[in-house]
C-alpha cells in the first residue's frame, strides 16, 4: 500500500475518517469539532461530509462530554469524545476515572465502554501554568483505562485506529507540538496497531532510553548528538503508559544495561518513577547504573519565555543524562 | 523493650552462614558483649556476641538455618534499659554490620595500598561502590569486588570494570560458594552402598579457588634444597628454658626467613588484578592450617617481618589452635599477602602448592631428613629440607623465583640473621 | 390527590405495582436486619422505605425497553425494574450470583437484562450517562426514553447542569426524576438550595417543567411520569420533582434521622403503602384476598431470596481480575 507524508493532524484525521465511515456506530463530540472543525483541525470538513447527528459540538462541559460518551458507550455506540486540551480533563476526572474506568467493572462486565476522548497535550509557546500540562501518567494510574499517545504520524493514525475498534475506554492524547510535524502515513484504511506494543524509534546497545509523545523527538536528537561521540543510544518509543509494554524496555535493558526515562511532564510520581521502579524491581541484577530521569522541573510553568524553556527538557539535558550514567 | 539482635557483618565478604547452636536459652540473662550464639562461615566458626544487655526473650533461628547479614536473630528485652556501652540500641540494631566479635577492619589492607582498586566503605557492600549488575557477575565468577577497580562516576564499579578485571577463561569456570563446580553432564551415580552428601561451605570454597587459580593463574615451579642442620641447632639452643607456649617451630624459622626474604622480593609479595599490581608494604604470611575435621584455612602471620622468632612462634601456637578448634575470627584469615604450606610433619618430601589468589607466589615446604651428602668429596650425613616455590608467572619470572629461593635459602643456612 | 380515572392500568397491573411496592419495603427491611446482623458489609447501605411510590409509580410509565439509571439508593428502582430478588439479595451479600457478581454491592446494583443500568455512588455521575443511553436511543432512533432518578442533593453540583443542559441542546429523550426526600445526606434543601423548588431548574434549561408532584402516591407519579415520558419519546428531556421520604435515614452512618421524629410519623402516616392500599380498596371492593396474597408471596420471595443468597458462593480471585477489561 501507498505512504504519504502528511502531517500529524492529517494522519489523525484520516483514521477517524476511515473509522466513521467503517462504521456507523462511530461519531465524534466536543468541543468546537463541528462547524469550528476541530480546535486542531482534525475534524476539517467532517459535518459537511457525516452531518450534525455524527459529529456534535457540545457545550463546555468537560464533565458532560465525558460522561454521556460514557453512557453512549454503554449502550452501543463507539463515541470519539475530544476535550479541547488534557488541561480541561481535569474536570472531567470524575467520570473517567469513576465512570469511564470503572463502570464495566463495578457491575462485573454486564456492559461494555468503547469510548475514545481524545485531548490535546503539552506545553508551547508560553501556554502557562493551567495550560501546559502533559499529565498522562496521573490518568494511566488507573485500571480499566487505556492510556496512549503517539510521537509519529503513522503512531497517530495505526493508534487511534486501534483506540476506537478496541472496547475499552481509551484515553488518547495528542500532542500540540507535534500536529504540523509530517511523517510517512501508510493509506491502508486497516492500518491498526496494537493497543500496548511499544516501538524501538532507534536501535542501539549501550543505553535504553525510555520515552513516549514529544519526549520521542528529544531523545532521537540526543541519541543523534551522543552517536557522532561514540555512544550507541536505544530510543524506545512505549507509546501507550496503559498497557505498558514492559518486555520490550526489559529486553532492551537487558542489553544495555542503563537507562535514561525523559518524560515531558513533572518528576513527582510520573512516568520515569514508574519505569524507574519496573526496571528496579524486575532487572536489578541487570543494572549497571541509577536510572536516570529527565522530566520537566517541579515547578507550574511560568509565562516568560526565557524561564519556561529552563523549566523543561529537551535533547542537551537527555545528552547529559546519559552521559552522567556512562 | 525488646531489642532484635542481626546476623553482623563478619569480615568484609562474609554473606551468610549456618547457624550452629544456641549458647544461652530463653528466660537467660546476657551482658552486651556476651556470646550468646555460634554461627559457621565459610573458614570458621564465628561466636556472635549480644550487643544489648537484658533478657533473651525468643529465638528467631535454629541449629542449621541458613542466617545471612542483618537477618534477625534473637529478640532480648533490655529491662534494665543496659545497652552495650558502645552504641544505643537503636544504632546497633539499625547498623547491622557492626561485628561485635570481629571489628571491621579499620583501614582495610587493600584501602591502604598503593594503587589499590577501591576505598572501601563499610556501609557499602563487600565495602565497596558497584552496580548491581558488576555484583551479580562477581559473584557468578567468584571475583572479590574489593580487588576491582570502578571506573563509573563516583568509582562506581561496573559491568565492564568486572569483565575487563576477569580473564576470559575465568568465565568457563562457574565459581559460587552455593553452587559447587560438577560437571553438568556427569550424572550423580546413586544405588546401594552409595551415600549423598552435600559439600560443605568450606570444600565448596576450596574447590572454588583452587579452580579459579588452576585455570587463571600460569604457574611455574621451583625447587630447592636447604642445609638446615644449623637453624635445628639454632632452634635448639633458643627453646632450652622456653616454656612449651613459647618453644620456637622449624615453620617459625621457615615462616620468619620467607617474610625477611620477601622485603628484597616486592613483586613476591604482590596481587595481581588483572590491569593493576597491588603492591603492599607490609608482609602478611598466610600459614595453611589443616583442620582435624578436614580442609584447611591460611592463618595469617601480619608483618611477620617485623615480629621476633618468639613472638612469631607464640602468635602461631595460639592461632594454629584456634583455628584447631573451629575459634577463628575473619581477620584472622584475611589480608595474607604470601602463603606457606608446610607438609613436613608428615614426612613429605617436596611439594609444589597451588597459588591462593590473588597471591603471585606460595612456598611448599618438605619435610627435614637426614640425608647422605656429598662434602669435599666424601659422603657424610647432612641435615636437609626441600622447598618448593610456585610462582605467578604473570607477576614474576624463573630468574626472580630463583633469587628469592637463594635469598631464602641463605638465612635459613645462616639462622642468627633470623634474630635480628 | 390524582384522579383515578387518567389511570389506564389494569387492575391486575395495579396488583403487580402493589406487590412491586411491598416487595421493596421487605427487602429493605431485610437489608437492615441482615446489615445489622452482619451479614451485609460495608459502610455504605441507602435504604429505600417510604419512597416506593415515586420508584415504582414512574417506572410502571415506562416500556420494558426504556432505560433506567440511579444513584446509589438503587434497591427499589432495581426492583422497579424487574430485576430478580434473589440476585439482588445476593449482590448484597456480596456474592458471585449477584446482579454485579458480588463486586458492586448495595450502591451498584445493575441489570442490564431489564436494562437498569445500575446505582451509581458519585453524586450526580450518573447523569451524563443517563444524558449518553438517551443519545444512542436518539442516535439510533430506536424510540427508547431513559428514566433517570435524581437525588435532591445532586441538583446542586456541576453534573446536574452540565447533563441536564446537554440534554436540552440535543434533544435528548430523558425524563429527569428528582427524587426530592427533604435532606441531601444531613443538610435540608433549603438550606442547600436558593430555590428549593427544585423543578424549577428547568426553566434554566428551556426543558420541559413537569412540577412537583406527591411522591408517596403511587397514582400521582405514575400520572405525571407517564405525560413526561411521552413527552421525551416525542419531544425531548423532561424534569419532574416527586416530594417523598426516606424513613431509614441517609444511610447506615445516619444518626440524626431518628431525632425528626413529627416529621417521620406525618410521612409515615402517608406511607405509599397505606395510600395505595386504601386506594385499591376504593377502587375494587374485593381485593382484600389479592392483596393479602401480595403480602404472603413477598414475605415467601424474601425468604427464598436470602437463602438463595447466603447458599450462593463468593467471587473467587478470578472474580477479581475478571472485567477490569473488556
Amino acid at each position: 500500500m501507498a505512504e504519504r507524508n502528511i502531517p500529524m493532524r492529517e494522519a489523525l484525521r484520516a483514521a477517524l475518517r476511515e473509522e466513521m465511515i467503517r462504521d456507523e456506530r462511530v461519531f465524534v463530540m466536543g468541543q468546537e469539532v463541528g462547524a469550528w472543525e476541530g480546535t486542531h483541525k482534525v475534524t476539517r470538513g467532517f459535518l459537511d461530509e457525516f452531518g450534525a447527528r455524527r459529529v456534535r459540538d457540545t457545550p463546555i462541559s468537560e464533565m458532560a462530554i465525558v460522561g454521556a460518551a460514557v453512557g453512549a458507550a454503554m449502550a452501543g455506540l463507539r463515541p470519539v469524545a475530544e476535550i479541547m486540551t488534557i488541561n480541561f480533563a481535569f474536570l472531567a476526572f470524575d467520570a473517567l476515572i469513576n465512570h469511564a474506568a470503572k463502570a464495566r467493572y463495578m457491575f462485573d462486565g454486564q456492559f461494555k465502554v468503547p469510548m475514545v476522548l481524545r485531548a490535546a497535550t503539552g506545553w508551547g509557546n508560553q501556554a502557562t501554568a493551567t495550560h501546559s500540562h502533559t499529565p498522562e501518567p496521573i490518568f494511566a494510574h488507573f485500571p480499566g483505562l487505556y492510556l496512549g499517545c503517539p510521537s509519529t504520524p503513522a503512531d497517530a493514525k495505526g493508534m487511534l485506529k486501534a483506540a476506537i475498534r478496541d472496547d475499552n475506554p481509551v484515553l488518547f492524547t495528542e500532542v500540540i507540538a507535534l500536529y504540523p510535524k509530517p511523517g510517512l502515513v501508510p493509506d491502508d484504511p486497516d492500518f491498526v496497531l496494537p493497543i500496548g506494543k511499544g516501538d524501538i524509534k532507534r536501535a542501539g546497545k549501550d543505553v535504553t532510553i525510555v520515552s513516549y509523545g514529544r519526549g520521542v523527538e528529544w531523545s532521537l536528537e540526543a541519541a543523534e548528538i551522543l552517536a557522532r561521540e561514540g555512544v550507541s543510544c536505544e530510543v524506545i518509543d512505549v507509546r501507550w503508559l496503559r498497557p505498558l509494554d514492559l518486555p520490550l524496555i526489559f529486553e532492551s535493558f537487558k542489553k544495555t544495561n542503563r537507562c535514561v526515562v525523559v518524560e515531558e511532564s513533572l518528576p513527582f510520581y510520573s512516568f520515569g518513577s514508574e519505569i524507574a521502579a519496573q526496571l528496579q524491581e524486575h532487572m536489578f541484577d541487570y543494572m549497571d547504573a541509577p536510572i536516570k530521569r529527565v522530566s520537566a522541573m517541579d515547578v507550574p510553568l511560568p509565562y516568560a519565555k526565557e524561564i519556561e524553556l529552563m523549566a523543561l527538557p529537551d535533547a542537551h539535558k537527555v545528552v547529559a543524562a546519559v552521559k552522567e550514567i556512562l | 523493650m525488646a531489642e532484635v539482635v542481626k546476623m553482623p557483618m563478619l569480615g568484609a565478604t562474609m554473606r551468610e552462614g549456618t547457624f550452629i547452636n544456641w549458647m544461652k536459652d530463653v528466660g537467660q540473662r546476657v551482658q552486651a558483649g556476651e556470646v550468646i550464639a555460634e554461627v559457621e562461615a565459610d573458614k570458621a566458626t564465628i561466636e556472635i556476641e549480644s550487643p544489648f544487655s537484658g533478657v533473651l526473650v525468643e529465638k528467631l533461628v535454629s541449629a542449621g538455618d541458613v542466617v545471612s547479614v542483618g537477618m534477625p536473630l534473637a529478640r532480648i528485652e533490655t529491662t534494665n534499659g543496659g545497652t552495650s556501652p558502645a552504641a544505643s540500641p537503636a544504632a546497633v540494631a539499625e547498623s547491622a554490620p557492626i561485628a561485635p566479635t570481629a571489628k571491621p577492619e579499620p583501614a582495610s589492607a587493600l584501602a591502604a595500598a598503593p594503587g589499590a582498586p577501591a576505598q572501601l566503605d563499610p556501609h557499602l557492600p563487600d565495602g565497596v561502590r558497584a552496580s548491581p549488575l558488576a555484583r551479580r557477575i562477581a559473584r557468578e565468577r567468584g571475583i572479590d569486588l574489593r580487588a576491582v577497580r570502578g571506573t563509573g562516576p563516583g568509582g562506581r564499579i561496573t559491568k565492564s570494570d568486572v569483565e575487563r578485571f576477569a580473564p576470559a577463561a575465568v568465565r568457563q569456570v562457574a565459581e559460587a560458594p552455593s553452587a559447587p563446580p560438577r560437571a553438568p553432564e556427569r550424572a550423580l551415580p546413586s544405588g546401594e552402598g552409595i551415600v549423598h552428601e552435600p559439600v560443605s561451605r568450606m570444600r565448596q570454597r576450596i574447590a572454588a579457588r583452587t579452580v579459579e587459580s588452576k585455570t587463571t593463574i600460569p604457574h611455574f615451579y621451583l625447587t630447592s634444597e636447604v642445609d638446615m642442620a644449623a637453624a635445628l641447632s639454632l632452634r635448639k639452643q633458643i627453646n632450652e628454658g622456653l616454656p612449651d607456649d613459647e618453644k620456637v617451630t622449624v615453620n617459625d624459622m621457615i615462616v620468619k626467613a620467607a617474610a625477611l626474604a620477601l622485603r628484597k622480593f616486592p613483586n613476591l609479595n604482590s596481587h595481581f588484578y588483572g590491569d593493576t599490581l597491588v603492591r603492599y608494604q607490609y608482609i602478611n604470611i598466610g600459614i595453611a592450617v589443616a583442620l582435624p575435621g578436614g580442609g584447611l584455612v591460611n592463618v595469617v602471620a601480619r608483618n611477620a617481618d617485623q615480629l621476633s622468632i618468639s613472638q612469631l612462634a607464640k602468635r602461631n601456637k595460639v592461632m594454629f589452635a584456634n583455628a584447631r578448634e573451629g575459634k577463628i575470627k575473619p581477620e584472622d584469615i584475611e589480608g595474607a599477602t604470601f602463603t606457606v604450606s608446610n607438609l613436613g610433619a608428615y614426612d613429605v618430601e617436596h611439594f609444589q602448592a597451588i597459588i591462593s589468589p590473588p597471591e603471585a607466589a606460595i612456598l611448599a615446604v618438605g619435610a627435614v631428613k637426614q640425608v647422605p651428602v656429598v662434602v669435599d668429596g666424601e659422603i657424610r650425613i647432612g641435615t636437609r629440607m626441600k622447598l618448593s616455590l610456585s610462582v605467578d608467572h604473570r607477576v614474576s619470572d624463573g630468574a626472580e623465583g630463583a633469587s628469592f629461593l637463594k635469598a631464602l635459602r641463605e638465612l635459613l643456612e645462616n639462622p642468627m640473621r633470623l634474630l635480628v | 390527590m390524582s384522579e383515578l380515572t387518567k389511570t389506564t392500568l389494569t387492575r391486575a397491573e395495579l396488583v403487580e405495582a402493589y406487590h412491586q411496592m411491598v416487595l421493596i419495603r421487605r427487602f429493605e427491611e431485610k437489608c437492615k436486619e441482615l446489615y445489622n446482623a452482619r451479614k451485609i458489609g460495608g459502610v455504605y447501605m441507602h435504604l429505600y422505605s417510604g419512597q416506593e411510590a415515586t420508584g415504582v409509580g414512574a417506572v410502571k410509565a415506562l416500556k420494558p425497553t426504556d432505560h433506567v439509571i440511579t444513584s446509589y439508593r438503587d434497591h427499589g428502582i432495581a426492583i422497579a425494574k424487574g430485576s430478580d430478588v434473589k440476585r439482588l439479595m445476593a449482590e448484597m451479600l456480596g456474592k458471585r450470583t449477584g446482579v454485579s457478581g458480588g463486586k458492586g454491592g448495595s450502591m451498584h446494583l445493575a441489570d442490564v437484562s431489564v436494562r437498569m443500568w445500575g446505582g451509581y455512588a458519585i453524586v450526580g455521575g450518573h447523569l451524563p450517562l443517563a444524558a449518553g443511553i438517551a443519545l444512542k436511543s436518539k442516535y439510533s432512533n430506536d424510540g427508547d426514553v431513559v428514566l433517570c432518578f435524581v437525588g435532591d442533593g445532586a441538583t446542586n453540583n456541576g453534573y446536574f447542569h452540565e447533563a441536564l443542559n446537554l440534554s436540552a441542546v440535543w434533544d435528548l429523550p430523558v425524563v429527569w426524576l428528582i427524587e426530592n426526600n427533604l435532606y441531601g445526606m444531613g443538610t435540608p434543601v433549603e438550606v442547600a438550595s436558593g430555590q428549593p423548588e427544585l423543578h424549577k431548574r428547568a426553566i434554566a434549561y428551556g426543558m420541559q417543567d413537569f412540577g412537583r408532584v406527591d411522591g408517596m402516591d403511587f397514582f400521582a407519579v405514575y400520572e405525571v411520569a407517564q405525560q413526561a415520558v411521552e413527552y421525551a419519546r416525542t419531544t425531548g428531556p423532561a424534569l419532574i420533582e416527586a416530594i417523598t421520604y426516606r424513613y431509614e435515614g441517609h444511610g447506615v452512618s445516619d444518626r440524626i434521622y431518628m431525632k425528626r421524629v413529627e416529621e417521620m410519623r406525618a410521612y409515615q402516616q402517608r406511607d405509599p403503602l397505606l395510600i395505595m392500599e386504601k386506594k385499591l380498596r376504593e377502587l375494587f371492593p374485593d381485593i382484600a384476598p389479592e392483596l393479602a396474597q401480595v403480602e404472603s408471596a413477598a414475605a415467601a420471595a424474601i425468604e427464598e431470596a436470602v437463602r438463595f443468597a447466603e447458599e450462593s458462593p463468593v467471587p473467587t480471585a478470578e472474580d477479581l481480575v475478571r472485567n477490569v477489561y473488556a
